[in-house]
């Protein structure tokens, strides 16, 4: 194989064993060119916990409440990702949090009228993508700013959702399997398998990589990685499995959370879409230098216009779950602050505001800091500070914290980008 | 030789303003043909017609051989020529190898093949001995200005491309750069493409091209072999539209 030998003088970087130093070298570079990645979040989600726990460690690290904490994060995740389409090109959708809200009530208002599930599930996202169509065609066909079509939604998908769920009322949600979406659990034998899948099909990623790239990764960097999820995925699979309920209570709650593997299915999903396809290439493309693109042969019109059109699929999943979680639609579902902790939700993660650059993982990593936000501060709960009694748990405490949040990731955004032009 | 690309009494009007008058062109396989004028004279306006991007109102175009009518950008990539516009058009985010094959991925059942793409787009760089991009897989924002002229080249050159017009590709760079990409240049002559270089810089004119083709208010003023001729005629034939220099018989 001279081939490879001639490859190497051109090419250095192209071939070769990464050795750990290397991985950590690499890492340090990027940091340097403001490259940071999820890094924020992470180190956020580690000091967040650290802080919580600190203050009160028998409720906030209890079992419990890490299953509850999950399922309170997984409509902001949902949701977060709905929003990454869009985010990508650096548009923005205001009104992803009523496409939610309409697609939760058309979904409750089939299945209250005796519809079947399927039937309903379809009505329901036909009516997200039509919203996300007529989105689409405003800003990609007519071009006005997205900014403006998706404020004018904000309002006009919230008179839709009034109608629907019939100015105040609310439509309960009778249906098991929607139910359970958030609040249902695994079994333990099924938790332990879903368990083994995320290991080996973690193994097989990395095994994959090594096959296909010529960057191979050393040994023993593939197996501490390995390692890692491993260890991780066990020992919360392990905390999960056993009885959290309550002292007193009558029936025992344990197994991995459905929306855990639910979620999982999902970002794997979206994340092969974005990473291993032309569709995902040309949001990058189109996200970074539409005139490139559009010179390459790209059709920038549906790439924009679809992708409005995902952002409402999506969103009227993450809708779902919003219903899930107490069972039933009414007029606040989806509206509040939803739509803003799921764009920042995202752009605390790493996604750009400015396009072009974030990860489907990105949404789940600051999905889990803004939900860790307000459930550490309510389980904080009335506390004296300097002498004043504050009440920690109260709305106003989480809104300005979780504000702050979201400046500081779009700060972070803001400079990285600076660094890096 | 038979010229690759012909251009006879090509003329252009924007509404009153006529930009391009009978001009005649003529560009061979293997041989770099450089296209000067000042600002205004017509370059710009002449390589957007070649590339499809105006209708020419009046002349003929050949190319190879027979009467063509390039009314889109796609007909002129279907026939092969490609432009590298000063803008480059590359996408910072992505690297060198999703930009090279930007619009024309490879795919396995439906999913990218990176490992294909990324193989040729070593390939396609190596046969034009470029040696100073480190990896393939840097993300574009990383590389210096000749090395992102040299992808946007390497990016026209990818799709057996058979004339490749280059619009001031050294401006913006420094010496050493300069000097990297003008060795591409001459590097596709060789390879057996036809170069049209549109430049300012008479050094480089000088440096790189076979013919030189001269514009004046939207003529062709003069169209001379480079080793026939000097800075100052050059400067001349810009300014002026006339020189004391011997015309090039083969042209």
């Amino acid at each position: 194989m001279n081939d490879v030998k001639s490859v190497k003088s051109d090419f250095g970087m192209d071939s070769g064993v990464k050795s750990l130093g290397d991985v950590w070298f690499d890492f340090k570079e990027n940091l340097k060119a403001g490259e940071l990645g999820s890094l924020p979040a992470i180190l956020s989600i580690l000091t967040l916990v650290a802080i919580f726990g600190a203050v009160n460690p028998d409720s906030f690290l209890s079992r419990l409440n890490l299953a509850n904490f999950l399922e309170q994060s997984s409509s902001v995740i949902v949701i977060a990702m709905a929003v990454t389409f869009v985010l990508l090109l650096g548009e923005i959708d205001l009104g992803a949090g009523f496409v939610a809200g309409v697609g939760a009530a058309v979904l409750a208002t089939r299945l209250a009228d005796g519809w079947s599930l399927p039937t309903a599930i379809l009505i329901s996202t036909l009516a997200a993508l039509a919203l996300g169509l007529f989105t689409g065609f405003m800003v990609a066909k007519v071009g006005i700013p997205s900014f403006v079509v998706t404020l004018a939604n904000f309002l006009s998908f919230q008179g839709i959702l009034l109608l629907l769920v019939r100015d105040g009322g609310s439509v309960r949600i009778n249906n098991d399997p929607i139910k359970d979406l958030v609040g249902g659990t695994l079994s333990v034998s099924q938790s332990w398998l879903f368990a083994a899948i995320v290991v080996l099909g973690y193994a097989y990623v990395l095994l994959r990589q090594h096959r296909t790239s010529e960057i191979k990764l050393a040994v023993p960097v593939i197996a501490l990685r390995l390692l890692m999820v491993a260890a991780f995925t066990l020992a919360a699979t392990a905390v999960l499995s056993t009885d959290r309920s309550l002292p007193r209570a009558t029936a025992e709650i344990k197994g991995v959370p459905l929306v855990v593997p639910v979620v999982l299915v999902i970002l794997v999903l979206m994340t092969i879409l974005l990473s291993r396809t032309k569709y995902g290439l040309y949001l990058y493309a189109v996200g970074d230098n539409a005139e490139a693109a559009r010179r390459a042969g790209v059709n920038v019109v549906w790439i924009r216009l679809s992708a409005f059109m995902a952002t409402a699929l999506l969103a009227a999943v993450g809708g779902a779950f919003l219903a899930s979680r107490v069972n039933s639609v009414d007029a606040n579902t989806g509206a509040n602050d939803t739509l803003l902790l799921a764009v920042g939700a995202a752009v605390i993660g790493g996604t750009s505001l400015f396009g072009g650059k974030g990860r489907m993982s990105n949404a789940v990593l600051g999905g889990l800091v803004l939900a860790l936000i307000p459930n550490g501060l309510s389980l904080v709960g009335e506390r004296t500070v300097f002498g004043t009694e504050i009440d920690f748990g109260s709305s106003g405490i989480k809104f300005i914290f979780a504000g702050l949040a979201l400046l500081a990731a779009a700060s972070v955004d803001a400079l990285s980008r600076r660094q890096s032009t | 030789m038979e010229p690759i690309l012909k251009l006879t009494d090509v003329s252009k009007s924007f509404g009153p303003v006529k930009v391009l008058t009978d001009v005649s062109m003529e560009v061979f396989p293997g041989t770099v043909t450089s296209l000067i004028g000042d600002n205004g004279a017509g370059k710009s306006t002449l390589v957007k017609c070649i590339a499809g991007i105006h209708r020419i109102d009046s002349g003929e175009v050949e190319f190879e051989g027979s009467k063509v009518d390039i009314s889109s950008p796609k007909d002129a990539s279907d026939l092969g020529i490609e432009v590298v516009y000063q803008d480059l058009a590359l996408c910072e985010n992505l690297d060198v190898v999703q930009n090279l094959f930007l619009g024309r991925e490879k795919t396995v059942h439906g999913l990218l093949d990176d490992l294909t793409m990324e193989r040729s787009a070593r390939e396609t760089l190596k046969t034009l001995s470029v040696r100073t991009i480190k990896s393939v897989r840097q993300k574009v924002h990383s590389l210096s200005g000749g090395q992102r002229q040299t992808v946007a080249i390497a990016k026209a050159v990818l799709w057996n491309s058979k004339v490749v017009i280059l619009d001031e590709p050294t401006a913006a760079l420094g010496v050493a750069q300069t000097e990297q990409v003008l060795g591409l240049v001459r590097r596709l002559a060789e390879e057996g493409l036809a170069v049209i270089l549109i430049s300012h810089n008479m050094n480089d004119v000088l440096a790189v091209s076979d013919h030189v083709c001269a514009m004046y208010l939207g003529t062709i003023a003069a169209s001379v072999r480079a080793s026939d001729s000097d800075r100052e005629s050059l400067v001349q034939l810009i300014t002026s539209g006339a020189a004391n220099l011997e015309k090039d018989d083969s042209l």
